[in-house]
């Protein structure tokens, strides 16, 4: 029972980063932005919250950075993409190049450092419940928050009027703009959202996960955040759902390697992309489907018609 | 005076000044040492190492070497560009420290006779190539040996990366130094098909320690397992370079690569014209690896052995693979008493007996 508990919060940890990473990025797809910068944005993230947290030796001021210095690489990649109009594509994936190396520079004299244990929810008596107790009342502090994160932003489409004008904006920003939408500004608020997620997603690797500093140690999962977009067909249940199934499927090959299953490595490894590239290939085969999920507006510069 | 004749004006100027101080420049002319990373100096492992060689050959020779070195320098075609350049700004030795490097650097050096090249863990030469390795199998052994001792729980967990030689080669050393001092260890082998990716390293070690293993060993790149180790109270072997500042507790002795000895008679070599293209795998005996400190927690008597063991492989008196040995299923590949060739351990492509588990492909 031990081992299915601890599986089980090995899931949680891996999936943890990807939520956010995806939370963020959904909410800019829908409003009509592809920022491919995810990997960029969340390295910076990840530089920043360990080297706050380690200088501060605050948790909080160090997530918070993290935060922030993601949303700072989302602001930069808005003013090319939303004011100056440059490609989305080819800016987003220079957004990563220069994440990447800016992360690098940044953390020159932050390797062979590490941080102390990252706080835990603990609940007398209730976190010492057998089985439950550690799953659902003993997880650290940000677990909690990406749930509650992907919660809010269901509920923020389904129910408010600010995620029913970004829906809208995301569909057909000509129209959006008619109304009198102010389209530019609202896809720089989910710009800024996005970035501030995936940096945390970043922080949640540096600083709760391993938790030490290493160039490059995203290792792709800004990637995979992103294909978690499409696999939900912009659905943050389902983006939820992808990334704990994502998550899932990596820690229990891991497992089932220690166990001595007779399945090669390498198609265990392959397994999490496979799933992913199945259900690609899935919605994407329904033509209708394809245009009722994906926002119409999608990738496309907005210029107001003067 | 426009623009156009004060930049002409400029450039003789500036032609003339390099003339008057060229002669001098001559007269103290260094060598020109350069070397080519896979990774960031600071991935605190294999390019790091690498980087400490660097700093000994400078501190060596001072004023008399000049060096460069590329940093995050990808394997394959971009490598091809990065060591072309560095011939062509005349540099007079290039070490290139990854394997994937190895093709690339051939290119380059039939290109430059004159210049000579260093590649590391390769095994194509030419006249003007050496390739270098070190036994890191050796060292695996005596960790193998302090893991056997410390183990509690009798299971050693074990990350590895892809299923090449070298990878395989460590495991089954490590695992006979263990077998040979406790003979009911058991090996938990999880391939995670990576050389650094921190959170997967996480992940797995994670796993090993849930079903059992309380001592890890890692052949990937960061200090990831270390870490957890330290968190999850047990132990850990540290791998390339010491990873003692993620392991106070954790780190039972650390594998450590100590490229600098053969950069200096390398570079030494260059200097007084002796260079020939070679080919050395130096492990604990010509001091390219060694074992840094064991953790004050390791009992006298295990340390003690340790350093025997490790005295032995050093002065050729112990080989980590030596008969009576059987391949996993049972067929025999080393006579009593037989040592095994270096050629069959650098193609090394399956288990040794008593390791479980089936060897991805």
């Amino acid at each position: 029972m031990d081992l299915v508990v601890n599986i089980l919060l090995g899931i949680i940890v891996a999936a943890t980063p990807l939520v956010f990473a995806a939370i963020g990025e959904l909410v800019v797809e829908k409003s009509g932005v592809l920022n491919l910068g995810v990997e960029g944005m969340m390295i910076v993230g990840a530089i920043a919250g360990f080297s706050v947290t380690l200088e501060s030796g605050n948790y909080l001021i160090g997530i918070v950075s993290a935060i922030l210095a993601g949303a700072l690489m989302a602001l930069l990649f808005g003013f090319l993409t939303q004011t100056l109009l440059a490609n989305q594509v080819a800016t987003g994936l220079a957004l990563t190049m220069f994440g990447l190396g800016l992360a690098a520079l940044w953390g020159q004299s932050y390797s062979g450092k590490t941080a102390d244990k990252f706080p835990k929810l603990d609940i007398p008596l209730l976190s010492d419940l057998p089985v439950v107790g550690k799953l659902v009342f003993g997880q650290d502090y940000l677990v909690y928050l990406s749930v509650a994160l992907v919660l809010a932003v269901s509920w923020f489409f389904r129910k408010t009027r600010g995620g029913l004008i970004i829906r809208a904006i995301g569909e057909n920003h000509e129209a959006a703009h008619a109304i009198g939408y102010p389209v530019v500004f609202y896809r720089y608020l989910a710009l800024l959202f996005g970035g501030g997620c995936a940096g945390l997603g970043g922080a949640y690797l540096s600083v709760v996960q391993t938790p030490f500093w290493a160039e490059d140690m995203t290792a792709g999962r800004g990637w995979i955040a992103l294909a978690l977009v499409v696999f939900a067909a912009w659905r943050p249940g389902r983006a939820l759902l992808g990334a704990y199934l994502f998550g899932g499927i990596t820690i229990l090959q891991l497992h089932s390697q220690g166990f001595g299953v007779k399945i090669e490595a390498q198609y265990l490894s392959m397994l999490p992309y496979l799933a992913t590239i199945m259900v690609l290939v899935m919605i994407s085969s329904d033509r209708m489907k394809v245009k009722l999920n994906a926002p119409a507006c999608l990738a496309q510069s907005f210029r107001a018609a003067t | 005076m426009n623009l156009k004749t004060l930049i002409k004006f400029a450039a003789v100027t500036a032609a003339v000044a390099t003339m008057a101080v060229a002669p001098g420049a001559v007269q103290a002319k260094k060598l020109k040492v350069g070397f080519v990373y896979v990774g960031p100096v600071g991935d605190h492992g294999w390019t790091y190492q690498h980087h400490q060689g660097l700093l000994a050959v400078k501190k060596a020779f001072g004023d008399k070497v000049e060096t460069t070195h590329v940093e995050n320098v990808q394997e394959g075609p971009d490598s091809e560009r990065v060591i072309q350049q560095l011939a062509q700004q005349g540099h007079d030795v290039i070490f290139t420290t990854s394997f994937g490097f190895m093709n690339p650097t051939l290119k380059v050096a039939s290109r430059f006779p004159k210049v000579k090249f260093e590649h590391s863990t390769g095994y194509k030469r030419s006249k003007n190539v050496s390739t270098y390795n070190i036994r890191f199998y050796e060292g695996r052994y005596v960790a193998g040996v302090v893991a056997g001792k410390m183990t509690k729980s009798n299971t050693i967990g074990y990350i590895a990366s892809f299923p090449i030689p070298e990878v395989i080669m460590g495991i089954n050393a490590a695992y006979l130094g263990a077998k040979s001092v406790n003979p009911n260890v058991k090996f938990k082998i999880v391939w995670v098909s990576t050389w650094f990716d921190p959170g997967k390293e996480s992940d797995a070690a994670k796993a090993l320690v849930d079903q059992g293993a309380d001592v890890l060993f890692q052949h990937t790149d960061s200090p990831a397992a270390m870490k957890l180790a330290e968190q999850r109270n047990i132990s850990a072997i540290g791998q390339a370079s010491d990873m003692k500042a993620f392991g106070r507790k954790a780190q039972l002795t650390a594998l450590v690569n100590n490229w600098g000895p053969y950069y200096i008679a390398r570079v030494k070599a260059v200097m007084d014209g002796s260079w020939k293209a070679q080919d050395t795998w130096g492990g604990l005996k010509s001091g390219m690896l060694t074992i840094a400190g064991l953790n004050d927690r390791v009992p006298a008597d295990v340390k003690a052995l340790a350093a025997k063991v490790q005295a032995d492989i050093a002065s050729g008196k112990l080989h980590p693979f030596t008969g009576p040995l059987e391949k996993q299923d049972g067929s025999m590949f080393l006579k009593s008493g037989e040592k095994i060739s270096d050629k069959a351990l650098s193609g090394m492509k399956f288990y040794v007996k008593g390791i479980e588990g089936s060897l991805p492909k």
